[in-house]
């Protein structure tokens, strides 16, 4: 089974990526109110089961996939 | 005979060749430490984790890095009072192995910065003697500026751990920071590379000011 793990940057946290994107969009007619840009990790997990992939994931993305201090996350189930 | 300084070596990392002869600067035994190996911590007298581009700065910087085994060696020696130094990418492999507080994220400017910068010494470290005057270091970094949470950050200060801070900012780091130490004051970390300022021809010798501690 694969999960994807959604990694964006805290509110509170300057998000330069984003900031950039931002105001390229801004100067092409397209602004928009914010635009925060992340990370996407798929794991595939050989597993079949959705809780035991979903709570091995959240193992992983907190052993070293995100940074609480600057980060939050979400999993997701990738469907096919 | 004096014991060696131990220098940590990941792939990536491209700032141990300085280290290493900042240390021979300083008349010390500088050693490899590879990033795979476990070692005695007892057969060295400090340790210095060099800048560079540990694993490409994939996912984090320094976040790959901090989960190698040599980590797990040096994590022992810093709980055991031995003094350890980390610069640039050797600070957020540091704060991302939890040796160190707080987190080091893409420069306000979004450029990389390459320059150098006049240092307030903040708080007395085993790496530094407080003030008065300023440390004159070059900088080079795209991932500098100093992050946390600002109650927690009011503490760090409070608990006296930021130990430099910048003359004028550069990076836009929360209230100037520039370093950080644990809360024995053994595990430094600093963004400025003091091993890139051992003589007057090079702009500076205010580095040796730095590893002036390893021969205390």
């Amino acid at each position: 089974m694969k999960i994807g793990v959604k990694i964006l940057p805290k509110n509170e946290v300057l998000d330069s990526q984003g900031r950039a994107v931002e105001s390229t969009l801004k100067n092409h007619g397209r602004a928009v109110n914010q635009c925060r840009v992340g990370k996407y990790v798929q794991l595939d997990i050989g597993e079949n089961d959705e809780g035991k992939a979903l709570s091995k994931a959240k193992e992983i993305a907190e052993f070293v996939l995100y940074n609480p201090l600057i980060e939050t996350y979400e999993l997701e189930v990738v469907k096919k | 005979m004096a014991k060696p300084v131990g220098i940590l070596r990941f792939l990536g990392t491209n700032c141990d060749r300085d280290v290493w002869q900042a240390i021979e600067a300083m008349d010390l035994q500088p050693q490899w430490l590879w990033h795979e190996d476990r070692f005695e911590i007892d057969d060295y007298q400090g340790f210095v984790v060099p800048g560079g581009f540990s694993y490409g700065d994939y996912l984090r910087c320094g976040a790959l890095a901090a989960k190698a085994p040599v980590m797990k060696s040096l994590g022992e020696a810093a709980a055991k009072g031995y003094p350890v130094l980390g610069i640039c990418n050797g600070f957020q492999i540091l704060c991302e192995s939890k040796l160190l507080p707080g987190a080091l994220v893409r420069n306000e400017s979004r450029r990389f910065i390459d320059q150098w910068v006049d240092l307030k010494l903040a708080s007395p470290t085993r790496w530094s003697a407080k003030g008065p005057g300023t440390l004159r270091l070059p900088i080079a970094h795209g991932e500098g500026r100093f992050v946390m949470d600002e109650t927690d950050l009011k503490k760090l200060f409070d608990a006296e751990q930021v130990w430099c801070t910048y003359s004028e900012n550069p990076n836009g780091s929360l209230r100037d920071v520039a370093g950080v130490c644990n809360a024995a004051k053994n595990v430094c970390g600093l963004m400025p590379h003091p091993e890139r300022a051992m003589f007057d021809w090079m702009g500076s010798e205010d580095g040796r000011k730095i590893f002036n501690a390893l021969l205390q």
